[in-house]
């Protein structure tokens, strides 16, 4: 129990003095997320909109294996670009191996799937309310992606949550493509398995309540845009 | 500009799940006028405008415009028996059909604020079209189809959930359209709404035209028993 407070403690501190190496890890696990994030949106989201929009053969089975992949385990994700980028991989020749940008590629294969498969479920729906209106409208397939897009961004944003929530807690795929490198590939989920490993339970924690409290202010900051929004400010 | 109409109707059929919503059905409808269509529920009035204005597909037949389907889809708009709003404001859902249209962006909200007004809703243009009433959801289908300007409108049941005094605000702007030039067909169960619009009138049974002429003669000399029947209100089988 003593070690909760200590954590909270360090959590505090670690905070309020901007401890250089916190500050370093933090904008690293948020620049390695959000760049993963905005990567699989413009891969998933127009891919979530076709799927609802066009009929095409083996659309089902693909719709089933996006939703397979939903549970892919991390690790065995994180092995795989592994091999593919490693010196004798396909892609070794690019060096990017113990690299932010491994760690972006690994956590953009992560998210796709999930928020591909939240996406197509709203969109799909909104779909079936606007078809015959689109339709008769005499839309072209681009303007009915557009406008279903549009219509449901409010669903879109939390499937692009849970997308951050899913990458930025996320340490298999990150710890095996990264290697958890000081100052080169460290991130706050890494850095906390690396100082349990060292039985430094009260850094880990503080850096747990770190990672947990980015987590809930980038929520609330989109919560609040979306919230904006709506009221008509934006 | 080529002519949308005459429309040919032969042996057209559409069939779901085994079932024959409508058909066949042949038919010839001429250039100018209002055509209406009634029947019995279930009788497949929804499933003929559907299949005329070319948004279900064919099991049979064909249904053949005389400048081209491809033209003739571009040139008609469609206003349906459960109106479907996009979720957006009043003013987006009146601009949304300008802009696929490229309608520059100022001179579209110029005309939906226009037509916003002339229905009535002028004071509500940034309200979120799911939230009105259903009769204001009609009226802003009807405007939101009219607001391209087609040449042929088609109306599934425009005034189910309306009063009197919004069907008659309703009829004005069909008269309106009517005058300056647009056809239309509409389907409608207000006896006296088909009186007053009608040209011609389309009596429809259990999927099939059971009976096709101008309405006077329609309503004061039916032909079938059935017709007969359904203008007295009683039960037609
Ligand atoms: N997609 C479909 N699949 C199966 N049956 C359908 C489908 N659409 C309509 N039907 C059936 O076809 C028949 C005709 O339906 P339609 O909607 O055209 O009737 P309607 O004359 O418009 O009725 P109402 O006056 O109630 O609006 C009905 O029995 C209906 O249940
Ligand atoms: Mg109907």
């Amino acid at each position: 129990m003593s070690e909760l407070l200590d954590g909270i403690k360090q959590a505090f501190w670690l905070i309020v003095t901007l401890d250089a190496d916190l500050v370093e890890i933090t904008l690293r696990s948020l620049q390695v997320t959000l760049s993963a994030l905005l990567i699989a949106c413009l891969i998933a989201l127009p891919l979530a909109a076709i799927l609802s929009v066009r009929r095409f053969p083996f659309r089902r089975i693909t719709i089933a294996v996006l939703n397979a992949l939903m549970g892919l385990p991390p690790v065995v994700v994180g092995l795989i670009v592994y091999v593919f980028l490693s010196r004798s991989g396909p892609f070794g020749v690019l060096g990017l191996l113990f690299t932010p940008t491994a760690m972006i590629i690994a956590q953009v294969i992560i998210i796709v799937p999930l928020i591909a498969s939240i996406a197509h479920q709203s969109l799909r729906d909104l779909w079936a309310e606007y078809h015959d209106l689109l339709i008769s409208m005499n839309t072209t397939q681009g303007q009915r992606i557009k406008t279903l897009l549009w219509d449901s961004r409010r669903a879109l944003l939390t499937a692009a949550l849970a997308g951050f929530g899913r990458g930025i807690g996320e340490v298999g795929a990150i710890m095996v493509v990264g290697g958890n490198i000081d100052h080169a590939t460290r991130v706050l989920t890494t850095a906390i398995a690396l100082e349990t490993g060292k039985g430094n339970f009260a850094l880990a924690l503080g850096l747990g309540f770190v990672l947990i409290a980015l987590a809930i202010a980038v929520n609330l900051t989109i919560h609040w845009l979306s919230h904006t929004e709506r009221e008509g400010r934006w | 500009m080529s002519e949308l109409f005459p429309l040919d109707v032969t042996a057209a059929q559409v069939r779901r799940r085994g079932k024959v919503l409508v058909g066949p059905v042949d038919l010839t409808l001429k250039a100018g006028g209002v055509t209406i269509v009634i029947g019995p529920n279930g009788s497949g009035k929804t499933s003929l405008l559907k299949m005329l204005h070319g948004i279900v597909r064919l099991n049979k037949g064909s249904v053949k415009w005389a400048c081209g389907t491809e033209e003739a889809q571009k040139r008609q708009a469609f206003v349906f028996q459960t109106p479907v709003m996009l979720r957006r404001t009043v003013l987006e859902n009146l601009i949304y059909p300008l802009r696929l249209l490229h309608v520059p962006k100022t001179q579209a909200r110029v005309q939906a604020a226009e037509w916003a007004n002339r229905i009535g809703l002028g004071d509500a243009i940034t309200r979120q079209a799911t939230v009105l009433s259903g009769g204001e959801r009609q009226k802003l289908a009807l405007a939101r189809a009219l607001i391209r300007k087609p040449d042929l409108l088609f109306l599934d049941e425009p005034c189910a959930s309306l009063d009197g005094r919004a069907m008659r605000e309703i009829e004005a702007i069909l008269h309106g359209a009517a005058a300056n030039g647009t056809r239309i067909i509409m389907s409608t169960h207000d006896m006296g709404q088909a009186k007053r619009l009608a040209s011609e009138v389309i009596f429809i049974l259990h999927g099939k035209v059971h009976e096709f002429g101008s309405a006077g003669g329609f309503f004061d000399l039916p032909e079938t028993p059935q017709a007969r029947a359904f203008l007295n209100g009683d039960i037609v089988d």
